[in-house]
């Protein structure tokens, strides 16, 4: 055997090249789906850096994805702030509240953290619920308008395209961005320390780490690249509603990357990627598609404990060490 | 270097330590011993700001440290090993110990730089110091348990402690493994000027390294001096020695 596969492959630049052909040789379909997948990857990734790097598992996550898509299109809509700015502010704003909430979650540990984080997000899902004036209430914040991204025609290849598929490119760059960015800091001495804070708070404690302020960062972090994915949910959905802020959009998050593989920095895309995937399938044939995908899930969790990625990895590194053995 | 006066701690009326008032010199290495129950592991978490005295106080280098989180007593030049080994048991060797040196060095809050090659040299010196160079890259929870205490005792290094208090640094060990750690602990203690305060199970292990031994019973020191003035103590045989050298 004296062929070698390369020992590192740009899986990150060639899922990023196979993208950006998806809105011209799919159908808009495959582009409103693949929107989705990046945005919900993007949620879900977010929430990994709490779950698989630190060790935190929040049920409440939903709270700061819901925060970043009232904020931003509020911002958008009623004061009509442009997208370039509505953006960041969300993406603020959901990490303020990431902060003030994070202060006080940060104190407990385990289960009592984790009921936490649910306790503030219903509360965030009860003021989009009942705070008619602002965030429309019960009937949702309706009619969020696309950012002008007439700009974007004079693009090679663009020129005559939808706006649907012109924001499906919007969300490919902040998506990839946003990855590279979580990606840096997981891989930085922050992101080993959090790791550490995952493995044995009492251990990192006494090598001098204070855990609560590290955990604290971690969770700002996190709400921050939640409310980011919150606002550009927002504009691709036309609407936001008081649904995105309840638990079972948190619970929903935290399958994605149980299902992807908590231990893999591209775990929660893929496992975005199949619940999306499969809610679309299974939804077409049944209108049980919540028992049905509700037995895959546990099929599939029992299959790969480690999730689908987790599973992949394990085997790709036994393969490897086989023949460099 | 330590000082410790009057420490006292009650836990729902039941009193873990009473009392206690202790100071080790730099350079020294001092043991505490006890039997089981005898408050040993609840002095050194008073010590570690792991629990807060009722009463007393401890100063390191003169400083106050009574209560002050053990994040910041760790800051300060207190490194620490616990009595089962604690590790970051899903992490390599090396990562272990790199870690410990990141919080060390203050590079902890560096979001962005790469963390696979920061301070390789001075993790790896360490590691071939405490013999576990050719195990840097394996998962520390699948080594064995002396070579975890090992590796604890290389983590609590990276911080470059001015005194380092070891919580049964043999336990659990098998008695070459006792012998090889014991080998270890004199020479990084001289190499690098450290400080001791340990507790130990094994009378052979006290008696062989330390200066100075303090007898700690109910809760309450019964005896403080050089082993031989330790052994001969009327009190101390018979509550504790007597026990295991009649």
């Amino acid at each position: 055997m004296t062929t070698r596969l390369p020992r590192t492959i740009p899986w990150m630049t060639i899922a990023f090249a196979v993208a950006l052909f998806i809105p011209i040789l799919g159908t808009r379909f495959y582009t409103s789906v693949a929107t989705d997948v990046l945005i919900l990857g993007l949620f879900a990734t977010s929430l990994n850096l709490l779950l698989g790097t630190t060790g935190l598992v929040s049920f409440g996550h939903a709270a700061y994805f819901a925060i970043g898509a009232y904020v931003c299109a509020i911002a958008m809509k009623t004061f009509e702030v442009p997208f370039l700015l509505a953006l960041p502010l969300a993406g603020i704003a959901a990490a303020s509240a990431a902060l003030v909430f994070g202060y006080f979650c940060v104190r407990l540990t385990k289960i009592y953290f984790a009921m936490l984080t649910l306790a503030f997000a219903q509360i965030v899902w009860a003021i989009c619920f009942k705070w008619n004036d602002v965030t429309g209430g019960e009937q949702g914040f309706n009619n969020v308008p696309y950012p002008d991204l007439a700009w974007m025609e004079v693009l090679p290849g663009l020129s005559r395209m939808r706006v649907g598929e012109l924001y499906f490119y919007v969300t490919l760059v902040v998506v990839c961005l946003c990855l590279y960015v979580m990606r840096r800091i997981t891989n930085s001495p922050f992101g080993r320390i959090l790791t550490t804070i995952r493995e044995n708070p009492e251990r990192a404690e006494f090598v001098g780490i204070d855990v609560r302020r590290f955990e604290l960062a971690a969770f700002v972090i996190a709400g921050l690249f939640a409310g980011l994915a919150g606002a550009l949910f927002g504009i691709f959905n036309r609407g936001v509603f008081p649904d995105f802020g309840y638990w079972a959009k948190s619970a929903e998050v935290l399958i994605m990357v149980i299902l992807g593989g908590m231990g893999q920095f591209f775990g929660p895309l893929v496992g975005a990627f199949t619940l999306v995937v499969l809610n679309q399938q299974i939804t077409s044939y049944t209108e049980y598609w919540p028992l049905v995908l509700g037995l895959l899930l546990i099929v599939l969790l029992y299959a790969f404990p480690a999730g689908l990625l987790g599973t992949i990895a394990d085997l790709v590194k036994s393969l490897r060490g086989r023949r460099d053995a | 270097m330590l000082e410790i006066s009057g420490l006292r701690k009650s836990f729902d009326g039941f009193v873990a330590t009473s009392d206690v008032s202790l100071s080790v010199a730099r350079g020294e290495i001092a043991a505490v011993i006890g039997p089981n129950g005898a408050g040993k592991s609840t002095l050194f978490n008073l010590i570690t700001g792991h629990i807060r005295p009722d009463v007393g106080t401890v100063h390191l280098e003169g400083r106050d440290i009574t209560g002050a989180a053990p994040h910041a007593i760790c800051r300060m030049g207190m490194g620490r090993s616990f009595q089962r080994a604690n590790i970051f048991p899903k992490l390599t060797v090396f990562e272990n110990v790199q870690a410990a040196l990141i919080a060390h060095r203050r590079a902890a809050t560096d979001l962005w730089s790469a963390s696979r090659d920061i301070f390789r040299d001075e993790t790896h010196m360490l590691l071939a110091s405490l013999g576990l160079g050719p195990q840097a890259e394996v998962t520390g929870g699948t080594l064995s348990y002396g070579n975890q205490k090992q590796l604890e005792l290389g983590i609590a290094l990276a911080g470059e402690p001015k005194i380092l208090l070891l919580d049964e640094p043999t336990a659990g060990m098998s008695s070459v493994e006792t012998a090889e750690t014991i080998g270890l602990l004199q020479r990084i203690a001289s190499e690098r000027e450290l400080t001791l305060l340990f507790t130990e199970h094994d009378m052979d292990v006290v008696f062989a390294i330390a200066h100075k031994i303090a007898v700690l019973h109910q809760g309450r020191i019964i005896a403080v001096g050089r082993p031989d003035e330790v052994r001969a103590d009327p009190e101390v045989r018979r509550v504790y020695l007597g026990e295991q050298h009649a």
